[in-house]
């Protein structure tokens, strides 16, 4: 079947039309996706926000044994635990219950990759919002409390009912599926600790 | 090749004559540049629409009265209203106690949400009642559910607005499910943000959203709804396509004149609606706490998560199923297959009729197991995840999914009775 038809003596190449067309419309598909990166990217952190969410310092000096201090870095509270020997121990012995004992399949820096996911027993320092959809986990730190005869001390999520351990570890039967973010920290002397920057430099 | 085009006998498409002389005037002078009383004479006069409707045909027309009711009040609150994180929860209270007549306002936008689910629930269910969503009329459920998530994600952004603490715990929550989107997740939950928590950025978007993007969108759907069921004609509660019966006129036999006989039907649903729409603005605004919630009575604080958290009403079914899951991943997954799956209703049914008038046990126990669930969820997603709770949750979960999934084989096998040539009418 000829595609050509004849015009007054005048011959229309119908694939070269065709070819013409698709042409177009793809070099103006082109142009459109380019067109769409400034609103697309408009969308991203803004400077201002950025720089906002610059390293962060805390004097941890001030902590007690067996309290909490909660810092804001990048609009995220960071919680700051300082552990007795205690609540150290109370780390051991429920690896069964805890879904990602090892933080296998968690979201923390290499040094804190450890039973206790941190870089030292003593500070214990996480981003406070629960992995699961981003409600604050409530401190309850004491064994046998109202979370059953076994509890060893955590954190409880109130929207959804997950729970961690010391440590950030969720346990087994917790709708969130990892562990507690540890954030990039380090501490640039005894008794101060810097959220959002370690060795490696800021994030 | 092309034949030769007949001389087009040209006649003038006027309607016969009606008023005083129909050449002269000003309608004349109009219709002559813009054809209002043809799209009178054929959209409403002359659309037959099938004469055995019920109770359950109101919903339609009352959702688009809620849409326009949405619309004004909406306008008149973007008056008075500062988005941005310093200002949003101020301004809310402003108008609510210092601009005059500002609470109202405010409330018939608060109410006119919660309105806009149940008119819309209600008029879902019918097309579940008498399998509207059959062929031919699979683009315009489809259009409908368009339409559906389009309001869901207007309804949730609105909620954000009066920057309450349950405001901002909520975004933090839905935002957040796509967070688990694998590789892409966490990106994409900075961008919708535009910072690294739900901030002033945040808020700006949705309020751009909220008032621009999604009500255009919604509108335009809406429009595209309303030309697919005027191109098929509305189904009825016998599931029986009345064009395929028609006069010596070419008339339905068993349609009529949408106007004026459904305006006038409209209206008293209108008047019914109003009634009880007015009853809750005025004395109950909150109900309770199920249209309006306490905690978004104080401003939003990100170091602070409610003691409990859940959605508005509307969104609970979905919820209890988020929460009903174990495993972040996979709750989210139900949570969005559980509203995509409407979509997917038209091919899931196969039964050879339309109406539950007309179909065995099977398909009608089974719908009523589904709405069932749905408000049993919808409660269940209002209550703290615990316990019995859980349990219940995950059961009819459990039977939600099945009403969807199993449907191409009960409704197969289900046993249905004939379907009469004509509607089934009594004359009032």
């Amino acid at each position: 079947m000829a595609d050509n038809v004849l015009v007054a003596g005048d011959e229309v190449d119908l694939d070269r039309r065709k070819f013409l067309t698709r042409a177009t419309i793809a070099t103006g598909a082109v142009g459109a996706g380019f067109a769409a990166v400034p609103f697309i990217a408009s969308w991203q952190p803004s400077e201002r926000a950025r720089a906002l969410g610059a390293p962060t310092e805390l004097d941890i000096s001030k902590i007690e044994p067996g309290q909490m201090t909660i810092t804001v870095w990048r609009k995220q509270p960071i919680y700051v635990v300082r552990r007795t020997p205690d609540m150290v121990a109370r780390l051991k012995g429920h690896d069964p219950a805890l879904k990602d004992p090892s933080s296998d399949r968690s979201d923390q820096p290499a040094y804190a990759r450890n039973l206790m996911r941190s870089r030292n027993a003593q500070y214990l320092v996480l981003i406070g919002t629960c992995t699961h959809l981003g409600c604050l986990p409530k401190q309850r730190f004491a064994a046998d409390g109202e979370l059953g005869p076994t509890w060893p001390g955590g954190f409880f999520c109130p929207c959804h009912g997950s729970r961690f351990d010391l440590a950030g570890r969720v346990f087994n039967g917790s709708p969130a599926s990892v562990n507690l973010r540890v954030p990039p920290y380090q501490f640039s002397n005894q008794r101060t600790l810097v959220v959002g920057q370690d060795e490696k430099g800021a994030v | 090749m092309a034949s030769r085009p007949e001389p087009a006998a040209r006649t003038h498409s006027h309607p016969p004559a009606k008023g005083p002389d129909p050449a002269q005037g000003l309608m004349a002078w109009i219709n002559k540049r813009l054809p209002v009383q043809e799209f009178i004479d054929s959209q409403l006069k002359g659309y037959y629409a099938p004469k055995n409707f019920n109770i359950w045909y109101f919903f339609g027309s009352l959702a688009l009265l809620v849409l326009v009711m949405q619309l004004l009040t909406g306008i008149f609150l973007t008056m008075f209203y500062k988005p941005g994180e310093l200002t949003a929860f101020d301004s809310v209270e402003f108008i609510m106690r210092e601009v005059d007549w500002g609470w109202l306002i405010r409330y018939l936008h608060s109410t006119g949400a919660s309105a806009f689910f149940i008119v819309v629930y209600l008029h879902m269910f019918r097309a579940f009642l008498y399998g509207s969503y059959k062929a031919p009329r699979e683009l315009l459920w489809l259009v409908g559910m368009l339409v559906y998530l389009a309001l869901m994600a207007e309804a949730f952004m609105g909620y954000v607005l009066p920057w309450g603490n349950m405001s901002f715990w909520g975004a933090q929550v839905i935002v957040n499910l796509f967070g688990t989107i694998p590789g892409i997740g966490p990106g994409l939950v900075e961008w919708i943000r535009g910072d690294y928590g739900i901030a002033d950025a945040t808020l700006d978007r949705f309020f751009a959203l909220h008032v621009a993007f999604l009500p255009l969108a919604l509108l335009l759907l809406v429009l595209l709804h309303l030309v697919a069921v005027r191109t098929t004609g509305s189904n009825n509660p016998d599931g029986i396509e009345i064009k395929e019966k028609v006069g010596p006129d070419g008339k339905p036999l068993d349609g009529i004149p949408f106007h004026p006989y459904y305006t006038v039907k409209d209206v008293v649903g209108v008047g019914v609606f109003l009634v009880l729409f007015a009853i809750i603005v005025f004395f109950v605004p909150t109900l309770g706490g199920l249209f309006l919630e306490a905690p978004n009575f104080e401003p939003a604080n990100p170091l602070s998560t409610p003691e409990h958290i859940a959605p508005v009403w509307y969104f609970t079914p979905y919820y209890a199923i988020l929460r009903a899951v174990p495993d972040q991943r996979m709750g989210a997954l139900l949570m969005l297959l559980a509203v995509t799956l409407f979509l997917f209703l038209p091919w899931l049914d196969r039964s050879p009729v339309k109406s539950m008038r007309y179909r065995g046990w099977i398909s009608r126990t089974a719908l009523a197991v589904f709405a069932v669930s749905f408000v049993v969820l919808g409660y269940l997603g209002l209550q703290p995840a615990e316990g019995l709770f859980v349990i219940l949750a995950r059961i009819f979960t459990v039977l939600y999914f099945a009403f969807f999934l199993l449907m191409p084989f009960y409704t197969r096998i289900d046993a249905v009775k004939p379907v009469p040539e004509r509607v089934v009418y009594h004359a009032h």
